[in-house]
């Protein structure tokens, strides 16, 4: 049973690294602006194929 | 109609470009330009994502100077600089996209970050490929054209506070931790191994406790502390006193090996509480609630100076003026001070400052002040003073914009907690002196009890979830709030008190009469001429109405300034103009008021165009309705031309008060509310600011939240202001709503109690009801704001 003490420490290591990116993620500024980025991510990159559907779409 | 493709308004001369419809020049370059580099992207993340074009564009030049462009820049180092700009015209997924693609417009630039809540833009760039002035230039040219006032010179960008979000992140590790270490004596095991453990268990779960008590609860007790200090029992006085009993007895508890003590419920409370604070925290940030004269001054203007014999013109900062010095002032440009004019034909409107709708001429030599706004052409002015000691600036070193509005305010979550506090005491007292009598072993056990069981979590959670959310309902159909206990004192309001010019009345719409002898055709054809090419502003409306009629343009035509128009033709001579300058004699007061372009044709007074103001639509049913319950007053910084039609617009009870300037409708706020009455003022320019500022609920009504408000609690979409009446109506309900979980949240603690002073209360108990009451009073008051959301049934006209 003393096997708990090393599940003990490791859930606890564990938690604080969480823990520490915690802190760091905010201190960088991630959560300063919580929107952009969700808006952001859904952008496409393939710009040039869209164009050329639209300019389809458009003619019809 | 045709719809823009670009922006979305109504096509009234339509332009082709590519099969596509646009309404204007600018809209249609602005596509150009995303056409020709790929970037017709935007057009597919959104429909009509642009913005119109229309707007006059800004003279960037003040941007050659080196001085601007470092305070602007907030990096500069060799081969990359970087600017964050504000841009108030970013509102759709496609602004964002076509912002971090700036790249792809210009090599020079090498990224482009945009916070949308904020509205600013992170660009970096090489001074060596571009400068400043071409990057703000590009992105007026695509339609963002960032706002650049003398605020952004003056003050650097505030730190931003995130000690909120550190301390919501320690509760909740402490508290999923502590839960985690403590599940084994919930249950009770009993367990040779876990039994040897607890002990180890316990002293974990303390050390998690501490950083929750001292770090993230801190704010509790310095806020109990000073209220205490001024003999107030706020909400915190309660908070901070579960806390440090639920940590000592805790503490307590597993020194003396009698319990597991109440680390859970602690770390829980405390992260329950800050999770609270946070959703009230989040309010409509990006819009700027305290601005004052330096959002609206420019930051640069051109000086005339002598060199070498000749004059040369440069753009110094605003702040670099002196007296004396000779300053260009263009079209549509602010005076940034009081001043001399020195040439060109002055009209200046005083709007901005006092609130008087119609420009004013002047003349070569007279003074002009700081805030007013030339309409027409170029003149050049002689500073009186530097823009620190004018008129407008000391209007606002008044001290009603210093002080802190809400020092003095209680909100009901203050006021119910004095009896709160005092209740729980007592009941706590009385449980303890009970058991010292009945059974001295449970007394501390019942006293200490009562003092957690009690902590008033569930009621301080009541209104900041009920008005966080109403606050964002408010948001999403344009009415913004500065913080969300302005909707507390929104309920209590029982005087509204109207500016007209802006507020009331349509600035850009105007009704024109004419009463008179009916003009020629020809005297028609040449009025409409000469108003062509006249820069005045009453010339220019009226022009708008009269330019279905033919133009003959005049033989001769003098522009007398302040005065009018004399023109000949042949053998026809015409003049218009004031009523002096055709040689009218005005019959009486109220005809002097009114504003009337009169017009005389060879020296016979033919008659006069009136204008009146038109009011917004539903005026007078928003009286009406407030009216029923609430005292009307209007203050209107014009003469008293419109008071007849505002009478008969209006309900009966309405007060008015014509020829305010802007310190006396601060006065009279202040006298409504030294009769005990609180106010609301619903303002539009800066002329309202002092009174916006002193009432006790100050709404700015604008045409463009993002452009103009000057400081305010709360900044109202004009496409909403008929919904008036019915916002005032949810906010008394939203506090209902309060009331209501207050006594929920008081069964909770009646069960509680129950525990409490019977001396029952155990670690699980108060970790299971604790979180419960919260939770329950968290959904319930929720369920309620949304609720009444949906009673504001309306929709925030697409602007």
């Amino acid at each position: 049973m003393n096997i708990i003490y090393l599940l003990l420490a490791v859930s606890l290591v564990v938690a604080l690294i969480f823990f520490v990116a915690f802190i760091f993620s905010v201190k960088s500024g991630q959560y300063d602006d919580v929107y952009t980025p969700s808006v952001r991510m859904l952008f496409d990159d393939e710009v040039k194929t869209k164009k050329k559907e639209t300019s389809k779409k458009s003619n019809q | 109609m045709e719809k823009c493709y670009h922006c979305g308004e109504d096509c009234i001369d339509i332009l082709e470009f590519s099969g596509r419809h646009f309404c204007c020049n600018g809209c249609k370059m602005v596509y150009e330009i995303l056409e020709t580099n790929d970037l017709s992207y935007y057009y597919e993340l959104q429909e009509r994502p642009g913005i119109s074009q229309k707007r006059k564009k800004v003279d960037f030049s003040f941007l050659d100077n080196e001085e601007i462009v470092e305070k602007l820049l907030d990096f500069d180092e060799a081969g990359k600089q970087i600017a964050s700009l504000h841009i108030p015209t970013i509102h759709c997924s496609s602004c964002i996209w076509i912002l971090e693609n700036l790249n792809r417009l210009h090599s020079g630039i090498q990224s482009s970050t945009v916070d949308f809540p904020r509205k600013k833009v992170r660009v970096s760039f090489s001074k060596e490929k571009v400068t400043l002035k071409e990057v703000v230039a590009l992105m007026a040219g695509i339609g963002y054209e960032p706002s650049i006032s003398l605020e952004n010179y003056e003050k650097p960008e505030k730190q931003i506070d995130r000690s909120l979000i550190f301390k919501l992140g320690v509760a909740g590790f402490a508290f999923g931790n502590i839960m985690f270490l403590s599940f084994p004596e919930y249950f009770e095991v009993k367990e040779f191994w876990l039994d040897q453990f607890k002990y180890l268990f316990r002293w974990l779960m303390f050390a998690f406790s501490l950083p929750v008590v001292f770090y993230s609860a801190n704010s509790y007790f310095i806020s109990a502390y000073k209220g205490l200090r001024s003999r107030i029992l706020n909400i915190d006085v309660p908070i901070a006193l579960g806390i440090f009993v639920l940590f000592f007895r805790s503490f307590f508890e597993i020194i003396t090996d009698t319990g597991t003590g109440f680390f859970d419920s602690l770390s829980g409370l405390v992260f329950f509480l800050l999770l609270g604070k946070y959703f009230q925290q989040k309010t409509y940030s990006y819009l700027s609630f305290e601005r004052d004269y330096r959002s609206y001054f420019p930051i640069a203007v051109t000086r005339i100076s002598k060199f070498e014999g000749k004059d040369i013109e440069e753009q110094i900062p605003v702040y670099k003026i002196e007296k004396g010095d000779r300053i260009l002032i263009r079209n549509e440009e602010l005076v940034p001070m009081d001043a001399v004019l020195l040439s060109g034909a002055a009209t200046i409107d005083y709007s901005f400052v006092t609130g008087e709708a119609e420009p004013i001429d002047r003349v070569a030599g007279d003074k002009l002040f700081a805030g007013g706004r030339q309409k027409g052409g170029l003149i050049e002015v002689e500073a009186l003073k530097p823009v620190k000691q004018s008129y407008l600036t000391e209007l606002w070193s008044d001290e009603v914009f210093r002080k802190n509005k809400n020092k003095g305010y209680h909100s009901i979550t203050d006021k119910i907690s004095k009896y709160f506090t005092l209740a729980v005491i007592g009941i706590a007292l009385i449980a303890g002196v009970f058991w010292l009598i009945a059974d001295p072993s449970k007394a501390g056990n019942a006293f200490t009890a009562v003092l957690i069981i009690a902590c008033p979590c569930a009621i301080a959670l009541a209104a900041p979830f009920t008005l966080g959310n109403i606050l964002r309902i408010f948001g999403r159909k344009g009415f913004y709030l500065k913080e969300a206990e302005v909707i507390e004192q929104l309920a209590e309001i029982d005087a509204v008190v109207f500016d007209k010019t802006g507020t009331i009345t349509n600035t850009s719409k105007q009704e024109v009469n004419y009463a008179g002898m009916a003009l020629n055709e020809e005297e028609l054809q040449l009025l409409t001429g000469s108003l062509r090419a006249s820069g005045h502003p009453l010339s220019r409306s009226l022009y708008n109405i009269l330019k279905k009629n033919g133009i003959k343009v005049p033989e001769q035509f003098e522009e007398v300034a302040g005065q009018g128009i004399a023109i000949k033709d042949g053998a026809r001579s015409m003049k218009i103009g004031s009523a002096n300058f055709v040689d009218y004699k005005v019959s009486n007061l109220a005809e002097a008021e009114k504003t009337s372009v009169h017009i005389s044709s060879d020296s016979d007074y033919k008659g006069c165009f009136t204008f009146r103001n038109s009011y917004r639509e539903g005026t007078g049913e928003i009286f009406r309705e407030l009216s029923k319950d609430k005292e009307l007053y209007i203050l209107s910084g014009d003469n008293e031309g419109e008071r007849q039609q505002l009478e008969q617009l209006l309900p009966s009870g309405t007060q008015m008060f014509f020829d305010q300037r802007p310190g006396d409708k601060l006065e009279f706020i202040k006298n409504l509310q030294k009769k005990g009455l609180k106010v609301m003022m619903v303002g539009d320019g800066l002329n309202d600011a002092g009174a916006l500022a002193q009432s006790n609920v100050g709404v700015a009504v604008s045409e463009d939240i993002n452009i103009f408000s000057p400081a305010c609690d709360a900044i109202m979409d004009v496409s909403i202001f008929r919904k008036l009446p019915e916002l005032l109506k949810i906010s008394k309900k939203a506090v209902g709503v309060i009331y209501i979980s207050f006594l929920l949240s008081f069964l909770y603690n009646l069960i509680g109690l129950g525990f409490a002073v019977t001396g029952n209360l155990k670690p699980v108990y108060a970790a299971i009801l604790m979180p419960l009451s919260s939770v329950s009073i968290v959904a319930f008051t929720t369920f309620c704001s949304y609720w009444l959301g949906k009673r504001l049934n309306f929709k925030k006209t697409e602007s």
